[in-house]
């Protein structure tokens, strides 16, 4: 670490690190009925940061050889030669790593020929759930990475990351028409994981299910309406509607819709969101942050009130915050910044069937497909896959996919219902932002909107 | 030298047992430099490699991937590969294209930049004076989300076990910028970019700042409206859009899976006649160009839709098989395998300007950005976020947001009665402004 940061680094900068990381990815997918595509992979290398005031320097590598991380110190270095240090150096790390998942055998190890026969049986279960299904795709991802940060402030941590994901898409046909049904899951877990409380079979036929459901949905109605989100999934609301929002980057250059909005009410006071990175076994929980920063809890609004901001070790700095343990990157190959783990809305009082009741016109919508948001005028889209109309209080005929959008400062305002039935999603979600991917987590209650644009073709 | 490896690795996979096998390695180096409000944000630099390998055991294949180019990384990755292809199914349609139909003669598409490079001052001075022109612009540009400046310099090879070994490098240049204006609490951010294979062939970094601006600034003041059915009109950028989800229809992979709503309309019209989408391989210096594809093939000219008619798909050699038909030499590599990828993609343009275009709308939606992932490719149905600026008699009167525009994009593309005259090959797929007769705008 001194050697390569350089005994005289400190002087000059704010903070600097290194990452290494070592990676194995294993892809499996079965389609016409058997595994024709098998993949593995193997990435490895080393990035050297440096900062000082906003300014960060990043050099990465794939040769993890003294030599190249010398050189890529330098190169990282070079801008703290071209401007002045703030003098005022990052905290050392704090607190302990957690420990949310030690695994009696990574999914990685799983023997092949399991997994091989698991992506059959699923192929059998989805074609035997509808008569309508003429095509499974089926795949198995398993990933490990192996990661160990050294900060300049003698910081040093690893992490080792298991990962799986489990998906089935299926294609349903009738009568020259065809719809598409996917379903999945996974987290930081075994392979076993897949195979207890009947999880595999539930993938198969939801995703049969919502293809052959797709079959006869009517056009989506197109305008404001009340909309009932339904409980886990949906949650991809709060990660486009105010997720991003409170990522502290956007927050302290000013361009977040949220900029300078703390302690407001952004939203009615029955909602309190969380993004928390400590919930054993999940997609979107770290032990340590990819600064090497502990994972927490931070508590974004509480009843209604906008209380905290998602911050890596950068912007925590600039801001005079502490650090969140939210400090993400895609892999070695980038710098980190802000980023969501698990975010999600705490329970409410309501009974989910008379939240539904209480709608005498509208949506209810159960799955949804990916998001965006524009950060600056918080306007956030997400697309329904699986959607109904509600009339008089009674879930009605199936409609098409259709976008919603609205504004994040303002969609949370109009939650005038909050289920008591909080569910995580299953496992599934990945998270896009400057071009980074990372795994992440989302999680709703039943809630009820009153006004949200439905963008559908039915004026 | 590149080739050399490959072929080595090639060899200790037939030695293990492989059929056949191809490999890619591609090695690059990228630097890029941001500047935000003036000062330097970031500056990174990299160096990266991979190599992937597809191997064949008879019938059955598996790929692997490292970016660990050393002897004991590159044998695990062979054991590791052909281990995976025994247990994988037979596949009466895998293996490699007939060698008789690889590329004879690979041309130089003058895809590399032969000038010297740039300092690191000098490449963040060109982040700085495009970011600089932004926020110089208009008053009202009062923020930013910064200005990059980027330059990526690769080098591809391809080898198979049928002696197939050549390689070639591109350069690409590129400068973007993302303003936020804002007026009575309302903010706007917006961009604009220019990238090239060749730095000289690069927009002026002032010219790339005030377009930019101007984009943030026009936002200003948007409006919701009430749910309606116009014509709309897509610019440039948002047109290409359209172009890049037929591509995804039109692609093998969606077609065998029966996943595409392009499915069994080969030789059917698709699209309006005025409608032509042609992907061309070929042109010096382009963004898209490659001398062949990712199994080795000659890369050309294929027209996708010509007048409206569904001419051809875009395949691969494996997607070929399953349909029964020829490879389109469109097989693209990246670290997992063999896909379908497109070239230079574009909508040829018609001979209206945009602004007669927009003269010809008595009230409807000039579309400037859309937002999420609203397209179903398997039925065609569209839902998606936008932004732009409602037309009145022929005007554009008023910025627009939070609505979203919504149809079929079989019905859009026959619905689509006016193609501009504005077509620019900036960028790997392009299309100029189209006219749509009638969509469904949602807002309040």
């Amino acid at each position: 670490m001194e050697r390569v940061l350089g005994g005289n680094l400190l002087g000059r900068v704010d903070d600097a690190d290194i990452y290494l990381e070592y990676r194995i990815n294993e892809d499996m997918v079965l389609e016409e009925g058997a595994v024709k595509k098998a993949s593995r992979h193997v990435s490895q290398g080393a990035g050297v940061r440096a900062q000082s005031g906003t300014r960060t320097g990043y050099a990465h590598t794939d040769e993890i050889s003294l030599k190249n991380l010398e050189e890529a110190a330098r190169q990282a270095r070079a801008i703290a030669d071209r401007s002045a240090s703030s003098g005022n150096l990052a905290l050392p790390g704090r607190g302990r790593p957690h420990d949310l998942y030690t695994l009696s055998e990574p999914p990685i190890a799983a023997e092949l020929a399991r997994k091989l026969d698991l992506l059959r049986r699923i192929d059998a279960e989805t074609r035997a759930a509808d008569p309508r299904i003429k095509q499974v795709i089926a795949s198995i991802s398993s990933e490990e990475v192996i990661m160990l940060i050294a900060t300049a402030s003698g910081w040093t941590v690893g992490d080792v990351r298991p990962l799986t994901r489990l998906n089935v898409t299926a294609i349903a046909e009738e009568g020259g028409k065809r719809e598409i049904g996917s379903y999945g899951g996974g987290g930081r877990v075994t392979f076993d994981f897949f195979l207890e409380d009947g999880r595999w079979r539930r993938f198969a036929t939801e995703a049969a299910r919502q293809a052959a459901l797709k079959l006869g949905a009517v056009d989506a109605p197109a305008g404001s309406m009340t909309v009932v989100f339904g409980p886990g999934w949906p949650g991809i609301l709060l990660h486009e509607a105010i997720g991003h929002g409170l990522e502290g980057d956007f927050n302290r250059k000013g361009t977040s819709a949220f900029a300078g909005r703390m302690g407001q009410k952004v939203a009615s006071e029955l909602v309190t969101v969380v993004d928390d990175g400590t919930i054993a076994n999940r997609r979107g929980s770290l032990n340590v942050d990819d600064e090497g920063t502990p994972t927490g809890r931070t508590v974004l609004i509480e009843n209604g009130v906008l209380t905290g901001y998602m911050q890596d070790r950068l912007n925590a700095r600039l801001m005079g915050m502490k650090p969140t343990g939210n400090g993400r990157r895609e892999s070695y190959a980038y710098a980190p910044m802000p980023r969501m783990t698990n975010t999600f809305m705490l329970a409410g009082q309501d009974d989910p069937e008379e939240i539904l009741r209480s709608v005498k016109h509208g949506l209810y919508a159960v799955t949804f497909g990916g998001g965006q948001v524009d950060i600056t005028n918080g306007k956030f889209v997400f697309s329904a896959s699986e959607a109904y109309l509600v009339e008089d209080g009674r879930i009605t005929a199936p409609v098409k996919g259709a976008t919603l959008i609205g504004n994040g400062p303002e969609a949370l305002t109009r939650v005038s219902r909050v289920g008591s039935d909080l569910k995580l999603d299953e496992g599934v979600g990945t998270c896009g932002k400057d071009g980074q991917s990372v795994p992440v987590g989302v999680g709703l209650p039943t809630i009820r909107i009153d006004g949200i644009t439905v963008g559908g073709t039915a004026v | 030298m590149n080739t050399d490896l490959l072929v080595s690795v090639l060899k200790r996979a037939a030695q293990r047992g492989a059929t056949a096998a191809d490999g890619f390695l591609v090695e690059e180096g990228r630097f890029s430099a941001s500047v935000r409000m003036r000062e330097i944000e970031n500056i990174s630099h990299s160096r990266e490699q991979r190599l992937s390998l597809r191997v064949f055991a008879g019938r059955a294949s598996a790929a692997a991937s490292t970016s660990d180019l050393s002897r004991d990384s590159l044998e695990r990755v062979v054991d590791e590969a052909t281990a995976l292809a025994r247990i994988t199914a037979d596949d009466p349609h895998a293996g490699l294209p007939d060698p008789s139909t690889l590329v004879a003669e690979v041309p130089d598409l003058d895809l590399e930049d032969a000038g010297a490079d740039l300092t690191p001052e000098q490449k963040i001075e060109l982040a700085r004076r495009a970011e600089a022109a932004a926020l110089e612009s208009d008053p009202r540009v009062t923020n930013s989300e910064g200005a990059e400046y980027s330059d990526r310099r690769a080098r591809y090879a391809y080898a198979t076990s049928h002696g197939f070994a050549h390689d070639y490098g591109t350069t690409g240049f590129s400068i973007s910028v993302s303003p936020i204006a804002s007026r009575n609490g309302e903010m706007q951010r917006d961009y604009w970019y220019s990238s090239a294979r060749k730095r000289a062939k690069l927009e002026d970094p002032e010219a790339v700042g005030r377009k930019a601006a101007a984009r943030a600034v026009r936002r200003l003041g948007a409006r919701k409206m009430k749910s309606v059915e116009v014509p709309v009109v897509f610019d440039p950028e948002t047109a290409a859009s359209l172009v890049r989800s037929i591509a995804g229809a039109a692609s093998g992979p969606s077609l065998y899976r029966r996943a595409s709503f392009l499915l069994d309309r080969l030789g059917t019209k698709i699209a309006a006649s005025a409608v032509t989408i042609v992907d061309d391989a070929l042109i010096p210096s382009a963004l898209g160009s490659r001398p062949f594809d990712g199994e080795g093939l000659a890369t050309g000219r294929t027209v996708l839709v010509r007048d409206g008619v569904l001419e051809s798909y875009l395949l691969d050699t494996y997607s070929a098989r399953k349909l029964g038909l020829s490879s389109t030499h469109h097989a693209g590599r990246d670290g997992s395998g063999v896909s379908v990828t497109t070239t230079n993609l574009m909508l040829l343009p018609g001979k209206t300007t945009p602004a007669e275009l927009i003269r010809s709308v008595k009230n409807g939606f000039y579309v400037t950005e859309l937002i999420g992932f609203g397209v179903n490719g398997v039925t065609g149905d569209y839902s998606r976020g936008a932004v732009g600026q409602w037309i009145e008699n022929g005007e554009l009167a008023y910025p627009v947001e939070e609505v979203t525009v919504a149809g079929n994009l079989l019905e859009m593309l026959s619905a689509i009665d006016g193609v501009g005259d504005d077509l620019i090959l900036r960028d790997r797929t392009v299309a100029p402004t189209l006219r749509i007769g009638r969509m469904v705008v949602a807002g309040t």
